[in-house]
């Protein structure tokens, strides 16, 4: 079980947090501009890493604010949150 | 009574004799026993029958490497399967079976399996019972009739179990002597300490060691520690709890077993407790584990690992036999010849395949004229049901090849001793690696990969000395990295009753043989799945040369003791068939728990009554009192339906809806989710959520509006209002009220955080009373309010706030039935009340409750979807016939995914209604709608019924389906294919069958 | 060399002469440096496609290249459930060619997979549970798939230790019955499939990862292992747990999320659970292993691991809903869990086929789903390969299908982890 530091609360158990996948995934500006396989990319690529993942989760059991975690997708360790 | 109890010593209390039974005979032991070691006591050597041969076995082991003595405890209710009778602390009255062996344990009809032992070599199974196909499960069910080492109790369980959250900066795992010095230190610095032991009694190895602390007994030193230990605040000690399971960060599982004995603490409480701790460090004192050696029928009961014998001896004051004879590759073993020789028994020989022996160890035995053979192996052991005699030879130097010059020596008891095993299952758990240490012929742990360290035998360090001193260097160490102060205390001065300088041990996997190992009778490496050199060379040979292959291949370490006893045995005769170093052949992982953990604590608390929270809306009491029927949605318990005495559902319903038709009714919709969004963004916020244009919503305004999932599949839908300029309010399904709250705030604060947006769940502050019906207005109109109920002042599609009969009210002029109907927010507390004061108003207009289903029927006779049954998460709202819904003018969620060529396709699954062609009954929802009957498989489908019911109002049953290219084929005949073979006639039809065009809801 | 046949006279030969003259199962040959196929990943999915080449496209001078040991990934660590009643037709027709094939698998390799088809529940605990297993069950049978809908009283009589009492939290409603499903002996099934494949001359090649995948002009040309570089023109990948890691070795991006999946099994009890218990709205799957051992699998993490490890509270999930089920298990007691790593992709359906680089296959994401398609993927896996098309059965599962929106999504119809 992951410990998670949540920037607004501090450190708590994963059990609290909802996981939100890959971060840094901007939504386009303008959907219609984009090609279907532009937009596929943008709906379902993934990078998935074997290694460092910076990835989106959500205090959901407490103050249900967003935030990014940089973490090892072998070791599960958590390198930075921000 | 007990022949083999010494009449002196161990930590027993003579004075307070035990009765228990196994297997239906009594016996008798005493308080501080195990049930291993009253077995002993009592003179039973066969506990057991081993898994495929059904070969007769004894106790092996003392502590959790034991493979044999597994017993079903208590009967009934309470039984407990497969337990290790060396873990099971001795009770008045406690019951114990063996599951195995039929009809008895010493007459087992199954061992007749040994004969045809050739042909069960490893991997047996798979190479036969192929053919004819149909016979496999024939076959297969005498396997699992053969299989098996306990009986699952049959009734619910009686006890119950907790999860205990506990924190603390120093986690030491283990209650021995390193453990203890770790925690001491650790708590003498004020860090709070918690430190777990498996046993009964804190102590570990101290408890049957024969050395002096400070020049007193360990026993004395145990003692003080131990109060030392309990005076601290903040240090909690776990006797009967063992450290199961590392995770990650530094979380950590402890099993408390509190209430497996009667005379156990908390008597009344949870059976056992799971510890789910979180800890600043851990200390890892968990010990070793004593190899066997593997030698021609070693399985003999009265073989029994040396350490093993020496703690019965000394802690139990048990002597398993008369004449026994040591078999060792180390001078740990000749401790063992010590304390049999101190307690009169007779040691026959001890055989130490090092020709040039033990240090001074060996000293006293000699002057005690017991023979030492130094040089020689054990190839053989004699005695079905128990050891009569061994057979022993002289071995070259490098113990790799046998002489000869062969002797039988007489024994009843066979104490091995293969060197011994750092117990790094929590080390390995926690993801560090091991590796292989040529001195001490053992697997040592390496570089902790989280903030843990081990300490003792587990880190390969054997002497009482160097546990200590390592327990309190990383006792401090841990209180030091927590931010506390060491401080100074001495380590106990270790002195010994016997001589100290020792041999170094002479590595000895299995013993050297004339001819091949599989030419000579069976050498087991796990005893509990009987697997042998045999087997693992033989798995070798086929190919199965990975340390994972053969463990699979052969079974070896899959029995219940996890490979504590085997595994590093087998790995080296690995290494010898490979030619390779044991340190290549490299390890498995060692997986969680430690030892066996009950489901129940696994669970704790959430089962039965607590398994998932159960939510009431407001007005549940009087529902119940009503008579309602209830259906589960989601997490909520909703009415599904009233009945009056004699009805059933459909009689119900009908007369349920034919109110909501023709006169009144009343509905509670508190469960649908409902969220408040306010800020100078809301608006623009709401267009890139919802489909439709929201600007053009008036103050007072309401609309229908749905959502999507950005890949353009309708995710939920309700109603969204204007209650104010910047306020708005918008209603979800019961089901999704969480998901689309969730799904908000996050495209809130990760997308668009620049927008000014507060969102807040009301779900539960605002209890939904719908009033449904032509004379729901009149109702209204002849109670006391300040909104005007009149058509044009309180038009459909809108909302007006006010008191009503004197509660504060907001009212939406919304109709999920297609009548004239008004949904009444009330705060939750008054809710009963306000529905009590409808209920009373509306008598003259016959009010009518109606619950879950009625109102399926009243949305389905008007073509009103519900997410999630007329949906599934691959229809769009273009399926839906929404078009109307999507907004030209701007882009929002999922709008881009609408254009992908699939989902412009015209032969999509589109919303329909079916009429049912022949009888009155509804079609099955579910049902799966073909062209024509008959056909080969797979037939081609074209949908399915989405809902279907039979409608009261319109005389006739309704269905609502997901058909391919439905919408163009208005009035074809197509088919529901029942799961009984027979094919229906269904209508093609608007899926819009009550009052198309809107009538009654802008009335 | 001729290949042994096992049998029951192959036992009694080889017991006369003490187990001393079996032939190996498999060689372990060097890799050659140039073969006409690569299968990358030696696990259940990885060794079919490989025998299936041999045997049914006559491609023979294949190999297999495994990172670690053969079925050591998920084909080793999975609940070895099997069935075939999925909802959507393609997916149905693709499990039931999986489920066909597994029903004549242990003769077809001579080696017993010990397939059971002891049947499949998959419980509903709501009205909307059984209106989806109504549908599924329908299309099943019009898709010539077995499935049944049986009531509490019908699960309680096959079931004896089942909880159908409706005043639980969730009662159990009725369930969809395939009898036809089962369980397998995971391990014998890539051994198996490793056996029959090297008899067929497939070099199977253990300890060579892959660790680059060498293109020329958008075609593939071999790979890079750490045993050296091996040339092909058709390379075959399906490494469950990691394929998005392997396509990045060729510049493609992949829609796949890797997670834990966790499972664990009790200590070894006399028969008490003779069939396979699924349940979505409680979740939780169980079976008992023929040694006697309670196999339950857990839900699945929610975030993306490749430590093929999860975290506890998903433990305590799976165990409270088995004994929502069970209740008298609460006394069984774990002995050990592990994890495995699932390829999960948006519409729980997986990818076989061809990818933007010629002669490159991929077949990955099939979730907690692949166990049951072991051989039907290897068999339509070996097609595309062979042919450089996709076989129809797994034609609808190409890569192009997230673009153009054509998913299968199974999510809905089997809500349980598969």
């Amino acid at each position: 079980m992951l410990l998670i530091n949540c920037p607004w609360c501090g450190p708590r158990d994963e059990s609290e947090f909802g996981y939100g996948g890959e971060a840094d995934i901007a939504r386009p500006a303008n959907p219609d501009a984009l090609t279907d396989e532009e937009w596929a990319d943008y709906l379902f690529m993934r990078k998935n890493p074997r290694g460092l993942h910076r990835e989106q989760w959500v205090h959901e059991h407490g103050c249900r604010r967003w935030f990014v975690l940089e973490r090892d997708t072998v070791t599960y360790e958590i390198t930075d949150a921000t | 009574m007990q022949p083999d109890r010494l009449s002196t010593g161990g930590r027993i209390d003579r004075s307070l004799p035990l009765t228990f039974r196994f297997n239906g005979r009594t016996c008798q032991g005493y308080a501080g026993d195990t049930l291993a070691s009253a077995l002993l006591a009592n003179g039973i050597r066969v506990v057991g029958r081993s898994f495929k041969y059904h070969r007769p076995r004894g106790i092996m082991a003392i502590g959790a490497d034991e493979p044999n003595a597994i017993v079903q405890l208590g009967t009934g209710a309470a039984t407990i399967p497969g337990l290790r009778a060396t873990e099971v602390e001795l009770y008045d009255g406690l019951v114990a079976t063996t599951a195995r062996g039929w009809p008895g344990l010493k007459f087992d009809l199954l061992s007749v399996n040994e004969f045809f032992s050739p042909l069960l070599s490893a991997g047996f199974y798979y190479k036969t019972f192929m053919a004819p196909g149909f016979l496999w499960r024939w076959y297969e069910h005498g396997f699992r009739h053969a299989s098996g080492l306990g009986i699952s109790p049959r009734e619910t369980d009686p006890d119950s179990y907790e999860h205990y959250n506990a924190h603390c900066d120093v986690l030491v795992a283990g209650g021995g002597p390193a453990g203890l010095m770790a925690a001491l230190a650790a708590a003498k610095s004020g860090a709070r300490v918690i430190i777990a032991d498996e046993q009964g009694e804190m102590g570990g190895s101290l408890l049957s060691d024969g050395a002096t602390l400070n020049g007193n007994p360990a026993g004395v030193w145990l003692g003080k520690a131990l109060d030392e230990l309990q005076r601290c605040p903040e240090v909690i000690i776990l006797p009967r709890s063992t450290v199961s399971g590392y995770y990650d960060h530094n979380f950590l599982t402890i099993l408390e077993r509190c209430r497996d004995h009667p005379n156990q603490r908390d008597a009344e409480g949870v059976r056992q407790r799971l510890w789910r701790v979180r800890a600043g460090r851990v200390i890892l004192a968990q010990g070793s584990h004593e190899r066997p050696l593997v030698f021609p029928d070693n399985d003999r009961p009265g073989v029994m690992l040396a350490s093993a014998l020496s703690g019965y001896i000394r802690r139990y004051g048990v002597c398993p036999g008369r004449r026994a004879v040591i078999f060792a590759n180390n001078d740990g073993a000749y401790l063992t010849a010590l304390d049999l020789v101190q307690v009169g028994a007779s040691v026959s020989a001890i055989i130490d395949c090092r020709e040039y022996g033990a240090g001074a160890v060996a000293e006293p035995l000699r002057e005690a004229g017991v023979d030492i053979y130094q040089g020689y192996i054990v190839t053989g052991a004699s005695g079905r049901n128990g050891v009569r005699s061994v057979q022993v030879v002289p071995v070259s130097a490098d113990a790799g090849a046998v002489k000869s010059g062969r002797k039988i020596i007489h024994c009843d008891l066979l104490a091995i001793s293969g060197g011994w095993n750092p117990a790094v299952h929590l080390h390995s758990q926690a993801g560090g690696r091991i590796h292989w240490d040529d001195v001490r012929s053992c697997f040592i742990p390496g570089a902790p990969r989280q903030d843990h360290v081990s300490v003792g035998a587990c880190n390969g360090s054997f002497s009482l000395d160097a546990c200590l001193e390592e327990g309190k260097q990383a006792g401090q160490e841990a209180a030091r990295a927590c931010g506390f102060e060491p401080a100074p205390f001495s380590t106990p001065e270790v002195g010994r009753e016997r001589p100290g300088e020792a041999h170094p041990l002479q590595p000895l996997w299995r013993v050297p043989l004339p001819r091949s190992p599989r030419r000579h009778p069976k050498q087991f490496i796990d005893y509990q799945n009987d697997t042998t050199v045999a087997d693992v060379y033989q798995a070798v040979q086929e190919g199965y040369r990975n340390v994972e292959h053969v463990k699979r291949y052969t079974a070896l370490g899959f029995g219940t003791d996890q490979g504590k006893l085997g595994n590093i045995n087998g790995m080296a005769v690995l290494a010898e068939c490979l030619g390779k170093p044991v340190a290549e052949v490299g390890t498995t992982t060692f997986r969680p728990p430690y030892t066996a953990v009950s489901f129940g604590a696994c669970a704790g608390a959430a089962v039965g009554d607590l398994y998932d929270p159960v939510r009431k809306t407001a007005l549940h009491d009087w529902h119940e009192a009503a008579g309602a029927e209830f259906e589960v949605v989601g997490q909520w318990l909703r009415p599904w339906y009233y009945p009056r005495a004699g009805e059933g559902l459909d009689e119900a319903v009908a007369r349920e809806c034919l109110a909501a038709r023709r006169s009144l009714a009343i509905m509670d919709a508190s469960t649908l989710g409902k969220i408040e969004v306010q800020g100078p963004d809301a608006a623009t916020f709401l267009e890139r959520i919802y489909t439709h244009n929201i600007a053009r919503i008036e103050t007072g305004r309401c609309a229908y509006g749905i959502m999507l999932g950005e890949d353009g599949m309708v995710m939920d839908d309700g109603v969204m209002a204007r209650l104010g300029g910047q306020h708005y309010y918008l209603t979800t399904t019961t089901g999704g009220a969480a998901r689309v709250l969730g799904w908000l705030e996050q495209w809130l604060q990760t997308e668009w955080p620049e927008l000014k947006v507060y969102l807040t769940s009301v779900t539960e502050r605002w209890s939904t009373i719908a009033l449904v019906g032509p004379d729901s207005r009149k109702l209204l109109q002849g109670m006391e309010s300040d909104i005007d109920f009149n058509r044009e002042d309180f038009p459909f599609m809108s909302v007006r706030s006010g008191s009503l009969a004197g509660f504060a009210t907001r009212i939406f002029r919304v109709s999920f039935s297609g009548e004239l109907a008004y949904e009444i927010n009330v705060e939750s507390d008054f809710a009963p009340a306000l529905w009590q004061t409808l209920m009373a108003a509306g008598q003259q207009y016959g009010i009518t409750p109606y619950g879950t289903e009625s109102m399926h029927v009243l949305r389905a006779e008007k073509g009103f979807i519900i997410v999630g049954q007329d949906t599934d998460g691959s229809v769009t709202p273009l399926d839906l016939g929404l078009t109307w819904l999507l907004s030209r003018d701007k882009d929002y969620l999922g709008k881009r995914s609408l254009a992908r060529p699939d989902c412009r396709r015209p032969d999509r699954k589109q919303l329909v209604g079916l009429l049912c062609e022949e009888g009155p009954e509804a079609l099955p929802e579910g049902a799966q709608l073909v062209e024509q009957p008959g056909g080969e498989p797979p037939v081609a489908k074209l949908g399915h019924v989405t809902s279907s019911y039979y409608s009261a109002c319109l005389g006739h049953p309704i269905a609502l389906a997901l058909v391919s290219a439905g919408r163009a084929r208005k009035d074809d005949v197509i088919h529901a294919a029942l799961r009984n073979g027979r094919c229906v006639r269904a209508r093609i039809v608007s899926p819009v069958f009550h009052d198309p065009e809107g009538e009654r809801q802008r009335a | 060399m001729t290949r042994q046949k096992y049998s029951i006279f192959s036992l009694l030969r080889n017991a006369v002469s003490r187990n001393e003259n079996w032939q190996q199962a498999w060689r372990s040959p060097a890799p050659r440096k140039k073969y006409d196929a690569l299968i990358v990943g030696g696990g259940g999915h990885g060794l079919a496609t490989a025998y299936y080449l041999a045997k049914e496209h006559g491609m023979r001078n294949v190999a297999v290249l495994e990172k670690g040991w053969i079925g050591g990934g998920n084909t080793g660590r999975n609940t070895t459930i099997v069935r075939s009643n999925y909802l959507w037709t393609e997916a149905a027709l693709l499990y039931e060619k999986s489920l066909k094939l597994w029903e004549g698998l242990s003769r077809d390799l001579n080696y017993n997979v010990m397939f059971s088809q002891r049947g499949v529940y998959n419980l509903g605990h709501s009205l909307q549970d059984m209106r989806d297993i109504e549908r599924r069950v329908g299309a099943n049978r019009l898709d010539g798939i077995d499935a049944e809908v049986v009531t509490p009283e019908q699960i309680k009589a096959a079931i004896p230790m089942i909880n159908t009492s409706p005043r639980v939290r969730y009662p159990i409603l009725g369930a969809s019955l395939q009898r036809r499903g089962g369980v397998a002996r995971h391990d014998a099934v890539a051994w198996g499939f490793a056996r029959a494949a090297d008899a067929l001359g497939v070099d199977i090649i253990q300890q060579c990862e892959v660790t680059g995948i060498y293109r020329d002009h958008g075609r593939v040309t071999g790979v890079e292992t750490r045993r050296g570089r091996i040339e092909a023109d058709r390379v075959g990948v399906v490494v469950a747990g990691h394929a998005s890691v392997l396509a990045g070795m060729a510049g493609l991006r992949l829609p796949l999320e890797s997670h834990p999946l966790q499972a664990y099994v009790s200590e070894p009890l006399k028969p008490v659970l003779d069939t396979v218990v699924m349940s979505g709205a409680v979740h939780g799957y169980i079976s008992q292993s023929d040694k006697g051992e309670l196999v339950i699998g857990a839900g699945i993490d929610a975030y993306n691991g490749y430590g093929q490890r999860g975290s506890f509270h998903t433990i305590e999930h799976a165990m409270q809903a088995i004994i929502e089920l069970f209740p008298a298990f609460s006394r069984v007691r774990m002995l050990r869990q592990w994890g495995g790593i699932v390829d999960v992709s948006p519409d729980a359906c997986p990818i076989i086929g061809k990818t933007p680089v010629q002669g490159l296959y991929f077949n990955c994401g099939w979730g907690t789903g692949g166990f049951k398609a072991t051989p039907g993927s290897g068999w339509a896996f070996a097609h595309t390969i062979a042919r450089d098309e996709p076989h129809d059965l797994n034609a609808p599962f190409s890569l192009e299908r997230f673009t153009t929106g054509a998913l299968i999504d199974e999510h809905g119809a089997a809500a349980v982890a598969h």
